[in-house]
């Protein structure tokens, strides 16, 4: 059942995907040399309109510059090559455990950082590589922490699941599902007490929107007022259970009852970046507001997933064909003539070259020190005693 | 000594938590299969026998991650044998509600390390149903199956043995097979007991441990820990997994001349004390290991037991040879695991002492 609502929602979209294409009216580009010219402001309809509850929707005509597209476009583009490089890394056992890739859902991480500052938190659960890169992590930190190197982010201590990046805000790589959203509602918390208009966004997928502790944490915070932005990443599976089937009501942007939320095309960054906007805005002055993000996944769960028991491979590759994010950046890109398609494939050409540097420098890097084992289990100075094996043969005093 | 105004004859004394009395050796035909189908063999069988029982979980309809509930929905039909969403205080409590009106429920928590949802329903709601309503009612037929332990590449989150958090609490059963034969086993008894269980399944062992499983409907007791090898010298005492790693160094150890008795304890609580404490009064050291950290691990209740009952008798302090007090690791794991060497390294430091 969820194979044929999508294939009916993915024609409409691609219906509406080739409207703001055909209609110059709309963009003032045509009329001016776009490249490298910072003025322009394009302004470029959504794939479809938003859909409000118990809210206005905001308008779906999203102003761009030129050089915004060009960096969303690159922006994904790396996250794109980054995962299917730690596809390959983990197919050659040299990233161990979990790994949960996030290739397809690339523009709710873009559309998210144009939309915010790096002062705002935003907080996830697992699948979370593209999201570290987006609030500012680097490629080699990144490969690092999948292989388990020193120099990854969480000094190879945490992996694929843990990316964090303290200086922008970004607050991490969950294990538990759902855990982190009330995680979130406390950080939200602490930035209206700290009255600097900085707000949180928690995201989490369609799997965890049936978690008890989503609830409370939902309650309190509007019961408080908190400027936490809930973001239901939904790629329509949670693992191998397709939505219909766990949830009652697949409306999670309805789910939060009292609180207003908002339907996005999780696959146009525009539209991503439009709805971050303006539940940014909401937030601050009114309290949490939910956004369910309909995106896609064209991976399995994590590698260890084929991903291919519980979908069909034609609702993968339709997806692909009609509302890949990078694609369709590319085509507004190439309709504005804000660039040609060879310095886009050039373009990614550098991309491709700058993330196997990244792999090899990573590849470099140590594994961490065996005294690391014990080091931040508590903060450090604790100095209390830890016995290892034997008593009289491992004993540490933790750092 | 028997309490018997206090309902069924519950009679205090050598082994009194068992559900039965005769202990049946099963015999030793059956076919040679792993963990995950003897476990999937006993879930057939508890749902043949009983129409009242069910198997539910997350994604167990399609067979489970492991692949222990295979074929189970097929024939048992989706009314019996049907997928949770992702809720495990939910699906903890829903079992205890099934429960409480007689049914068989057997909830599957997908790892162990996500069972801290549910930890309340388990530890408040169910462990002290029967106590808190006089006997009224009862949620005897909870089963709570999940994996646990180290897998080699688990990480924080896919390897946590909480077993300790479980066998703290009076009311519960926690019950921990080491191989195929003894799951099928233990599981029927343990579904069939009439007292909540969390039965844990050592993940690594699912495809890794093969043995020739009886085909037929067979239980094994419960509260029965059992000597896998005798021996003079000092009691190894584990469970899970972690008794191959045991045996490892039972033999090893051997050819120094050392002779070790080696003894399963499969049920963690309420446990076999006397069949420990015989043991150890027969070879005056003990040693206990499990992948948990070791403060405040079940290790550390059986060691304190012991010292207790045998303190005169002992020859060594009580060794544990346990994971390390840091949460598991990723990178870390070899470190972090009681491997061979560390147990052959403690074994000899406690015979020489």
């Amino acid at each position: 059942m969820a194979v044929s609502r999508l294939a009916s929602s993915t024609s409409t979209v691609s219906k509406l995907l080739l409207r703001p294409l055909s209609a110059p009216p709309f963009s003032r580009s045509f009329s001016e040399a776009a490249a490298g010219d910072d003025q322009t402001v394009l302004t470029i309809e959504t794939s479809v309109p938003f859909t409000g509850h118990k809210i206005d929707p905001p308008s779906r005509s999203v102003e761009a510059t030129p050089k915004e597209l060009f960096s969303f476009f690159r922006d994904m583009a790396v996250m794109r090559r980054m995962e299917i490089a730690a596809d390959s890394l983990y197919k050659a056992k040299l990233i161990r455990g979990f790994c949960h890739l996030y290739d397809g859902q690339e523009a709710v991480a873009v559309g998210m950082e144009a939309a915010i500052t790096k002062r705002d938190c935003i907080i996830t659960a697992y699948r979370d590589h593209c999201i570290f890169l987006g609030r500012g992590g680097k490629l080699v930190e990144a490969f690092s922490e999948l292989m388990g190197r020193r120099t990854g982010c969480s000094k190879g201590k945490g992996g694929s699941m843990h990316f964090y990046k303290k200086e922008a805000g970004f607050y991490g790589g969950h294990g538990i599902v759902g855990a982190q959203v009330p995680l979130g509602c406390g950080l939200a918390f602490a930035q209206k007490y700290s009255k600097d208009e900085t707000v949180t966004f928690a995201l989490y997928g369609d799997g965890a929107a049936n978690q008890g502790q989503l609830f409370e944490a939902l309650n309190i915070s509007a019961l408080w007022d908190l400027p936490v932005i809930l973001v239901c990443e939904n790629n329509h599976y949670g693992m191998g259970t397709a939505e219909w089937r766990a949830s009652k009501s697949p409306a999670y942007y309805k789910r939060g009852d009292y609180v207003p939320g908002l339907k996005v095309d999780g696959m146009d960054v525009l539209a991503v970046k439009q709805a971050c906007k303006f539940a940014k805005e909401h937030a601050l002055k009114n309290g949490p507001i939910i956004l369910e993000m309909d995106t896609y996944r064209y991976h399995g769960h994590s590698m260890s997933d084929p991903g291919s028991t519980y979908r069909t491979r034609d609702e993968i590759s339709g997806i692909r064909q009609e509302r890949d994010p990078i694609e369709r950046v590319r085509k507004l890109i190439l309709t504005h003539e804000i660039a040609s398609a060879s310095e886009l494939k050039d373009i990614e050409k550098e991309i491709r070259k700058k993330v196997d540097e990244a792999i090899a420098q990573a590849k470099e890097s140590p594994m961490p020190d065996p005294s690391e084992i014990f080091s931040d289990v508590y903060v450090k100075g604790y100095g209390t005693e830890v016995f290892g094996a034997d008593r009289k043969e491992v004993k540490a005093v933790l750092p | 000594m028997t309490l018997r105004g206090l309902g069924r004859g519950i009679s205090i004394g050598k082994r009194c938590f068992s559900s039965f009395t005769e202990v049946e050796k099963p015999p030793m035909d059956g076919k040679p299969i792993n963990l995950f189908s003897a476990i999937n063999q006993a879930l057939h069988i508890a749902l043949e026998t009983d129409p009242r029982a069910y198997v539910f979980g997350e994604d167990v309809g399609f067979g489970g991650v492991f692949r222990c509930t295979t074929g189970l929905a097929d024939r048992f039909g989706r009314n019996r044998v049907f997928n949770t969403p992702l809720c495990e205080q939910g699906i903890a409590g829903f079992a205890i509600g099934l429960a409480a009106m007689g049914n068989r429920a057997i909830a599957e928590i997908q790892f162990a390390d996500y069972i801290y949802p549910a930890f309340d329903q388990i530890v408040n709601e169910a462990a002290k149903f029967r106590y808190r309503s006089g006997n009224q009612f009862n949620c005897g037929g909870l089963t709570i199956r999940s994996p646990y332990g180290a897998v080699g590449h688990g990480g924080h989150y896919h390897s946590q043995s909480p077993e300790a958090f479980f066998c703290h609490v009076p009311g519960l059963k926690v019950v921990i097979p080491r191989s195929p034969r003894q799951a099928k086993g233990l599981l029927l008894a343990c579904i069939r007991d009439s007292n909540p269980v969390v039965f844990f399944e050592p993940k690594w062992l699912y495809r890794l441990a093969v043995e020739e499983v009886p085909e037929h409907d067979y239980m094994l007791p419960l509260s029965q820990a059992e000597v896998i090898r005798q021996g003079s010298d000092i009691t190894l005492v584990g469970w899970g997994a972690q008794l191959s790693v045991l045996e490892h160094a039972c033999d090893e150890v051997a050819k120094d001349g050392i002779s070790c008795e080696l003894i399963d304890l499969r049920t963690l609580i309420p446990w076999d004390k006397e069949t420990v404490e015989a043991s150890v009064r027969k070879t005056g050291r003990l040693l206990v290991s499990h992948e948990a950290p070791v403060t405040g691990g079940f290790g550390a209740e059986i060691s304190a037991s012991i010292a207790e009952r045998c303190f005169l008798r002992l020859e060594a302090p009580v060794a544990r040879i346990c994971g390390l007090d840091t949460p598991f690791p990723l990178v870390y794991e070899p470190f972090y695991m009681p491997t061979k060497n560390k147990v052959l390294d403690a074994i000899k430091a406690t015979v020489n002492y």
